[in-house]
């Protein structure tokens, strides 16, 4: 038993090694390929709109927190390597829910421009992608040859039509919660074939214990004797959590825990589930918390106290997995700053030294959020009248 | 410019995930819920209680052991109390039947040995008795015999009359 877990633990940090090296070789390519393509590519089409020359300098400055931000947020198509027209992406559903109702098409037809040069005209509508982000296209191109309109603040003035899109992290999540459903039925289904008596196997094994971790400590610890319902709840956000936060690590996926669309969901949830949960202490504690005299101060705070709980909570998330996969690729940047390959070796070895870490986070922040949502479930449930009477015979008792 | 517009990317929750994530939420905690963690938390809650009740029971079973142990001692104890008695009471109503014997043996000895006693007395009594009678007659017929022997001529009678004058002293 012990030589099994020590056998699987030496396999498990020889897996991380691993993982982490692929990880920071293969952002290592991706971040390398931008800096032979893009500026020529953009290049190629400014002389073409314009017609005018600028010379081609190879060692232009990188803007490396532009590729960071370009590694971390939402795309419309699954982007593996390449740059411009010579990108290698899998292209995604644009769904648009528009004036003139609901528009799809396939994000191919945008030719992987983020620029908003190239048009796509459907049902009478044109819409151009800029920075991820799809909009109406203007009618006459800008300076630049982009069909943009930017106004005095330097934002995009042009109207956008609600985006429903597949995008890369719906396609994660669809992934995702699919790949988890399918690992715990078979989980569940090998209870069945081999009874409860006989003991764990494969990845019923290894994922038992987590279920029995988040059950224990994370919902009877918090919550208390009526745990028992909220555990699917927690279950089901840990390992959604989990799974996305160790799959982002993966250097062509998407970064869906750390985007802050995907953590408010869950962060509403939260909020939801504690509310209705409640108990009637909680609401007076709110409503009516004492000392009485100052009540006009302490109401709004404590009411303000209901959503900023669940506002850390997806900022935590969202900030710990965002600014860990910056941190990787600002490492990375640093031998494109440089512009030597002699950094490459430090570069790499911090690289791996923060993909640990990450790994780390990522079964720490998914272990964090779902025990602060069961700490706030439960101290929303907790009866307070006993305890604050409690606290007042002590209080009479000390003078 | 551009970064600042991602930033504000990076802030701004897309309507579109907001939307996708809600909705995959929902149906992943439904489904799961229903064929996963059901099944998977009451396989792990039976098998902890069948541990526990394992345990309980084996628990109950070496008590109940520990009884049977006691208890079996106690039978034996008590098993060779008895069997201890039983002897001293055998050996008792031994002694006492032999003793009882011996009594009456000796009794009967006593009055069998009393009986031939006085049997043998009576008999020696009579003996006596007869042997008296028989020495009477046979003395009186001797005398009778004698008599006539002596008184058989005068010398004879006139010897025997010297013979009384004799031892007659009359002096």
């Amino acid at each position: 038993m012990a030589s099994k877990i020590s056998i699987y633990k030496r396999s498990q940090g020889i897996f991380l090694v691993i993982f982490a090296l692929f990880f920071s070789l293969s952002l290592n390519l991706n971040a390398s390929e931008p800096v032979e393509h893009s500026t020529s590519e953009t290049h190629a089409v400014i002389s073409e709109e314009h017609g005018e020359h600028k010379a081609h300098d190879p060692n232009a400055p990188i803007d490396i927190s532009k590729v960071a931000f370009e590694h971390i947020l939402d795309s419309h198509s699954w982007h593996l390597w390449g740059d411009g027209h010579d990108a290698l992406s899998i292209p995604l559903p644009v769904i648009l829910k528009t004036d003139k109702g609901i528009v799809t098409f396939l994000s191919s037809e945008f030719h992987h421009d983020l620029t908003g040069t190239v048009v796509v005209e459907k049902d009478g509508q044109r819409f151009v992608n800029y920075e991820d982000g799809i909009y109406y296209a203007t009618d006459m191109p800008n300076e630049n040859g982009s069909f943009v309109a930017i106004g005095a603040d330097k934002a995009l003035t042009n109207a956008a039509p609600l985006d429903f899109s597949i995008t890369k992290n719906v396609v994660q999540l669809f992934l995702t919660a699919i790949l988890i459903f399918l690992i715990f039925t078979s989980i569940a289904r090998s209870y069945k074939k081999h009874g409860i008596t006989s003991a764990p196997k494969g990845k019923q094994s290894f994922l038992e214990p987590l279920i029995v971790f988040v059950r224990d400590d994370i919902a009877k610890e918090n919550i208390g004797a009526r745990s028992d319902k909220y555990v699917p709840y927690l279950l089901t956000v840990f390992f959604l959590v989990l799974f996305n936060n160790f799959i982002g690590l993966i250097p062509i996926s998407a970064n869906l825990t750390g985007n802050i669309a995907f953590t408010l969901v869950l962060s509403v949830f939260t909020l939801i589930i504690t509310n209705v949960g409640a108990s009637g202490s909680y609401w007076k504690h709110i409503f009516l918390p004492k000392p009485y005299f100052l009540w006009f101060i302490l109401m709004p705070i404590e009411l303000v106290g209901v959503f900023s709980k669940p506002f850390a909570l997806m900022i935590r998330l969202f900030a710990n997995i965002a600014g860990g996969h910056i941190v990787v690729i600002s490492l990375v940047g640093l031998i494109f700053i440089f512009k030597s390959y002699a950094i490459a070796p430090v570069s790499i070895a911090f690289t791996l030294f923060i993909d640990i870490l990450e790994c780390l986070v990522a079964l720490l922040q998914a272990y964090i959020f779902t025990m602060l949502t069961a700490l706030f479930i439960g101290s929303a449930m907790e009866d307070h009248s006993h305890d604050s009477e409690g606290a007042h015979g002590e209080h009479a008792t000390g003078h | 410019m551009t970064n600042l517009f991602i930033l504000a990317g990076l802030l701004e929750p897309g309507v579109g995930l907001i939307f996708w994530t809600t909705l995959t939420f929902i149906i992943l905690i439904i489904l799961l819920g229903k064929f996963a963690w059901k099944p998977i938390l009451n396989a792990i809650k039976t098998r902890e209680e069948g541990i526990t009740k394992a345990l309980a029971s084996a628990e109950s079973a070496l008590n109940d052991m520990r009884e049977l142990k006691s208890n079996n001692e106690k039978i034996l104890a008590d098993a060779r109390n008895e069997r201890d008695a039983l002897i001293k009471e055998a050996r008792e109503a031994k002694d006492a039947i032999i003793n009882e014997a011996k009594t009456k043996a000796q009794k009967d000895a006593d009055r069998i040995l009393a009986s031939a006693r006085e049997q043998i007395i009576n008999e020696k009594n009579a003996a006596v008795t007869e042997l008296k009678n028989q020495v009477a007659t046979l003395s009186i017929e001797i005398a009778e015999k004698i008599l006539r022997s002596e008184l058989s001529s005068d010398e004879k009678q006139k010897a025997l009359v010297n013979n009384l004058m004799k031892d007659v002293n009359l002096n």
